[in-house]
């Protein structure tokens, strides 16, 4: 047989492996949730708050970890749009493209991706004890933003530095500033990207324990004020897991069911929402 | 020198980019309400010269502009110039036409919009209004809320025409404005261009002599970042003067 060939079939064969590979383990994962968790999801786990010996197998649900959780995630998402879109946009818009700023920008967000949760959470702590504030909803918002800045600064750099030149172009030879420019036409041609940004920045942080730990605390009330501490649904798995009592073993993989519903609901819904935008894009 | 007062005068322009001398000394008039083209092979600075008329090139990092540029008498290099005025008095038409993201009635909307022009009534009848002169309307008038870019290409560089002539300019720039377009198309165009010189000061970068000879009144001749002639078109076509001028015009460089 021809060498070119056998060649193009072991690549493809090669492909169709990896394909399958990564499907599998992502079905294998869901169906080992789904499977553990099913039986102890109930209504109750996801209306209550853990009621006395929750922990214990008692009644009560997880109200407070999925309410910490959407809070604080929802707000360090909100709070690292306000400073990565302006970012990327300086970097793409304004910023002269071979300037030493723009390289450098783009270094220590890099630099910054690479860093373990862990010491996000040590420096937040660290924050946290310099301005005398106790573990809280607050703290945990700010070092999640901290987290996840650089994951949505730098997809959504990568996106927008997609947008077409000659596009500018037409916009700025129409005779609009910089401004408009990147907000009527930059923006709107990178919106799917830029939800692809935000929301992967979204999965990111809500599925982070570790950055928690410290700063946002834990607690069994439901989140009331942002000086108070918060529940998060990655450590209200972990505390479930480290329980001997098969009952609440069994609530921990609930948990974590709930937790991926919840990133895929956003996932859905984001593209929803974007999709009325895309029919715009040019290609 | 022509007889027509010219509507951009060029004087001893010179661009570098970086070291790269893309320019050389550059100094002529284009007459008003006249199509003028500017010919010459690849890489001989045809869109530079054209991009230096509204700033544009300025995009690009590294670029070093001297010497003058007046339109209307004004320099247009003058620091105290503000670039978005230079740039509302011109239309621009680029090789591949870039639709804005947005329907094709914002397409249009979006330079009267940005420039000021809020009042609903006012937007429709100028949207209908440059539809028309680009001879686009019929074809769109049932979907101006959908989405630019799925026209045909050729329909999208008809919107842009349209979308540039919006914003009131006196000067239509078109750099290589059919070479993405089919034939049909192309026509398309070049009939909306002879119908606007009427108007407009229209300036077009091309590398079809045909369609120069079939456009222009006046023609530039570049090589290598010089302007080796200029003159009315018949004269250039018919009896250049210039050794390089008829070496490219009779095929022997290209």
């Amino acid at each position: 047989m021809d060498k070119r060939y056998i060649e193009e079939n072991i690549f493809k064969f090669l492909m169709a492996v990896s394909g399958l590979l990564i499907i599998s383990v992502l079905l294998l994962i869901l169906g080992t949730i789904a499977y553990k968790g099913l039986p102890y999801l109930s209504w109750e786990m996801v209306t209550q708050p853990p009621q006395n010996g929750y922990y214990l197998g008692k009644g009560g649900g997880i109200l407070n970890a999925i309410l910490g959780s959407l809070y604080l995630t929802g707000g360090a998402t909100v709070l690292a749009l306000l400073i990565s879109l302006p970012v990327t946009l300086y970097l793409n818009v304004y910023a002269k493209k071979d300037s030493v700023s723009v390289y450098v920008t783009r270094f220590v967000f890099d630099v910054l991706w690479g860093i373990p949760s862990i010491v996000y959470g040590a420096f937040g702590f660290t924050l946290m004890l310099f301005w005398g504030m106790q573990a809280s909803l607050f703290a945990g918002i700010i070092t999640v933003t901290f987290l996840i800045l650089p994951i949505m600064t730098r997809s959504m750099d990568e996106i927008i530095r997609m947008v077409p030149g000659p596009l500018l172009d037409a916009s700025y030879g129409l005779g609009a500033t910089r401004w408009e420019t990147a907000w009527k036409v930059v923006v709107r041609q990178a919106l799917p990207g830029i939800s692809t940004a935000v929301l992967m920045a979204f999965g990111r942080g809500i599925g982070d324990a570790a950055s928690l730990i410290f700063t946002a605390g834990f607690t069994d009330a439901l989140p009331s004020s942002l000086g108070r501490p918060a529940a998060t649904l990655p450590l209200a798995i972990f505390f479930q897991f480290s329980s001997p009592v098969p009952q609440v073993q069994g609530r921990a993989y609930a948990a974590a069911l709930i937790l991926t519903l919840i990133i895929l609901g956003v996932s859905f819904a984001s593209r929803f929402l974007t999709k009325r935008f895309t029919r715009h894009i040019v290609r | 020198m022509t007889g027509i007062p010219p509507h951009i005068s060029v004087r001893d322009l010179n661009v570098f980019y970086g070291k790269d001398h893309a320019l050389k000394d550059i100094s002529v008039d284009i007459p008003n309400k006249k199509i003028t083209a500017i010919i010459g092979p690849s890489g001989c600075g045809k869109t530079t010269l054209l991009k230096s008329f509204n700033r544009l090139l300025e995009r690009a990092d590294n670029v070093k502009v001297t010497g003058q540029v007046l339109v209307d008498g004004e320099d247009i290099y003058d620091p105290k110039m503000e670039i978005t005025h230079i740039r509302k008095k011109m239309g621009l038409l680029s090789q591949k036409p870039y639709p804005l993201p947005m329907s094709i009635y914002d397409n249009i909307a979006y330079g009267p919009r940005i420039h000021g022009e809020q009042n609903k009534k006012k937007l429709d009848k100028i949207v209908e209004h440059f539809l028309k002169t680009a001879s686009l309307w019929e074809e769109v008038k049932d979907k101006l809320h959908g989405p630019a870019a799925r026209l045909s290409v050729g329909q999208q560089q008809r919107l842009c025409l349209a979308r540039g002539l919006a914003v009131g300019p006196e000067i239509i720039l078109g750099d290589e404005p059919t070479s993405a377009l089919d034939p049909k198309s192309s026509q398309h165009i070049e009939k909306r261009f002879i119908e606007l010189k009427e108007r407009y000061t229209i300036i077009v970068v091309t590398h079809i002599l045909r369609q120069a000879k079939r456009l222009a009144d006046y023609v530039l001749f570049l090589y290598m970042g010089r302007l080796i002639e200029h003159g009315p078109a018949q004269a250039i076509f018919e009896n250049p003067q210039q050794e390089m001028t008829k070496e490219y015009i009779f095929g022997v460089i290209s």
